[in-house]
């Protein structure tokens, strides 16, 4: 399409800004991943190789504390995220004009705009106030912050992310093969179970893991949100990370790196295959009888 | 759908609904009152109280008012614009040939160039930030790179670094730490939209005599304005309001609004300024920029 040229400079001048953008994007991931082999307490000059920073982690009582209270909430919230994010996206895409429809949409966009600070910040002087008038009223403050609150951030964050994928999704769908199944006899929750749900069965998987690394990786909510002896693993890590370069982090990040990693080539492999065979699947069914 | 009960219909738009009445609106409703009250060592004064049978209302507009006049938070809000600013462009300018070419490269290589995106965007965000930390202090590998090839001198005289060979928390190392980070969600909008571009509409310009740079400009950049417009919401709205790069990259002369809010919460106690602070920022940042990016998708739905 291009004359001929200006074909092979062009080439060359593509695949170099695309080796230059790769690198950008994975030279500090790399670095960060080597790093966490260095026998030195100073993580950024090589001294040669060693393990010792990953034999000391099962002794940081801190991080791994961090990281079951980190992994608790963030089953938690992925699996409300995609309850909350599936009803709010219903909700949008089935009902459409509601009463307060107007401001139900923008509540549920908001948080995708919001500063997290702002959120954090909202949310816990709220609580705080709740805490306030419970203490008054019957003398304990509901609700203690801790694990309860974190994850109510995060929920209302995740809820957000949920329904955009979720949304997306439902507004792709044929409302007629629902049409079809209720016409056929089943009730609307048989309807939802055996139609909608394998249909939109994607983008919840993709839902559930989007909010679960939302919530893994949050530092400012958690910071607004939690409580004594509530520290969340990112809390820990931005406390040394504050301070200065710590060995302990790099080797926490290599591990975490690693799972994402795996976790993202083994999903989106899956969601490929599943999304070759639907289309397979809609072609076959559609293809014209005889 | 119709055949839905009643019921049904209601609770599925009655449970997000609460939801987001008791845990969002409520509490903005919660900072905004907050932010007009006087505080009183650990408690909030009330705004509304009987006094003498008649309901006074005491709002303090001097938080706002100090806002206004305080020399320190307004040159806040704009660096803080201007960082959000400096970005986008960056991200951009680098994301923009970037996902034109991942778009144009052979079909069978897509996929993978695409999960080489996706890969770091899912990556935990802490973590990517902290590791410039290490390429940029003393002796790290970038850090010793830029000092070879003498670019910080280069850096010091346009004042993005005090004085060569110092770089971590410098505005340089904030603003490189932005674009690193956001550069994905610039990538990612824009890549979708070019791959979706029907090139025979290049093929058409150039059996017209349009050579292949008038062909980019007046064709591909025009119909790849909803990804860049979605591209530079995505980079520039979360930069606004960024707390953890400037607290791990930036330094001490790199103030944005984010950090200060939280440094009125946890650092000097005052919930009401936190509160001013927090909701000036949505009233003059968030809700314009919200609108705007609002009426482009509306534009683009309509255009289509």
């Amino acid at each position: 399409m291009t004359t001929m040229r200006s074909g092979l400079a062009n080439r060359t001048f593509a695949r170099a800004w695309l080796a230059l953008g790769y690198a950008f994007l994975y030279v500090p991931i790399v670095a960060l991943v080597v790093y966490s082999f260095n026998d030195s307490p100073v993580p950024n000059v090589w001294r040669g190789f060693t393990l010792r920073w990953y034999a000391a982690l099962p002794d940081d009582r801190e991080l791994i504390a961090g990281l079951a209270l980190s992994l608790k909430v963030a089953v938690a919230t992925a699996c409300a995220s995609v309850v909350l994010g599936t009803l709010a996206a219903f909700a949008l895409v089935r009902y459409r004009r509601f009463f307060g429809s107007t401001l139900f949409s923008g509540m549920v966009a908001a948080p995708l705009v919001m500063p997290e600070v702002i959120i954090g910040l909202s949310l816990l002087l709220m609580l705080v106030s709740l805490q306030r008038m419970t203490e008054a009223a019957f003398g304990v403050g509901i609700p203690e912050r801790g694990m309860l609150t974190i994850w109510f951030g995060h929920l209302l964050l995740g809820m957000a992310y949920a329904t955009v994928v979720v949304r997306a999704r439902l507004q792709t769908l044929n409302p007629q093969l629902e049409e079809a199944a209720l016409d056929l006899g089943a009730r609307p929750w048989q309807v939802f179970w055996l139609v909608t749900l394998p249909m939109i069965g994607q983008a919840l998987l993709s839902a559930f893991l989007l909010t679960f690394t939302l919530s893994l990786d949050d530092v400012v909510l958690s910071a607004f949100l939690s409580g004594p002896g509530a520290t969340t693993m990112p809390l820990v890590i931005f406390s040394r990370a504050r301070l200065g370069l710590n060995p302990s982090v790099n080797a926490v990040a290599t591990i975490i790196i690693t799972f994402v990693a795996i976790g993202v080539v083994v999903a989106s492999y899956l969601l490929a295959r599943n999304e070759r065979r639907r289309i397979l699947d809609a072609a076959v069914a559609e293809r014209p009888a005889g | 759908m119709k055949k839905h009960g009643r019921g049904g219909r209601f609770a599925v738009i009655a449970v997000p609904y609460a939801w987001l009445l008791v845990f969002f609106l409520l509490p903005f409703l919660v900072v905004a009152k907050i932010s007009v009250s006087e505080m009183e060592t650990t408690t909030i004064k009330d705004i509304i109280v009987w006094k003498d049978g008649a309901l006074a209302i005491t709002a303090r507009i001097g938080n706002y008012l100090l806002l206004a006049q305080d020399d320190l938070y307004l040159r806040t809000y704009a660096s803080s614009l201007g960082y959000a600013a400096v970005t986008t462009v960056l991200c951009l300018a680098i994301g923009y040939p970037f996902a034109y070419f991942m778009a144009r490269a052979r079909r069978s290589l897509q996929p993978a160039l695409l999960m080489l995106v996706m890969l770091p965007f899912w990556t935990s965000f802490l973590l990517r930030v902290y590791a410039w930390k290490a390429l940029l202090t003393e002796h790290g590998l970038v850090a010793d790179a830029i000092e070879r090839i003498g670019l910080d001198r280069w850096l010091a005289a346009v004042h993005l670094i005090p004085d060569p060979g110092q770089l971590m928390n410098t505005r340089f190392s904030l603003i490189l730490g932005m674009t690193y980070t956001y550069l994905p969600f610039m990538i990612l909008p824009l890549y979708s939209n070019l791959a979706k571009m029907d090139l025979r509409l290049l093929e058409a310009a150039a059996d017209l005599g349009a050579n292949a740079w008038t062909a980019f400009w007046r064709i591909t950049v025009p119909l790849s304005r909803p990804g860049i417009v979605a591209g530079a919401m995505l980079v520039f709205i979360p930069c606004v309001g960024e707390y953890v790069i400037p607290e791990l990259l930036g330094g001490p002369q790199t103030q944005m609004i984010g950090r200060t809010l939280w440094d009125e919460f946890f650092s000097n106690n005052d919930w009401p300024m936190a509160c001013a602070v927090a909701v000036t920022m949505v009233l003059l940042v968030i809700v314009p920029l919200a609108i705007f990016s609002r009426n482009q998708a509306e534009a683009t739905r309509q255009a289509a």
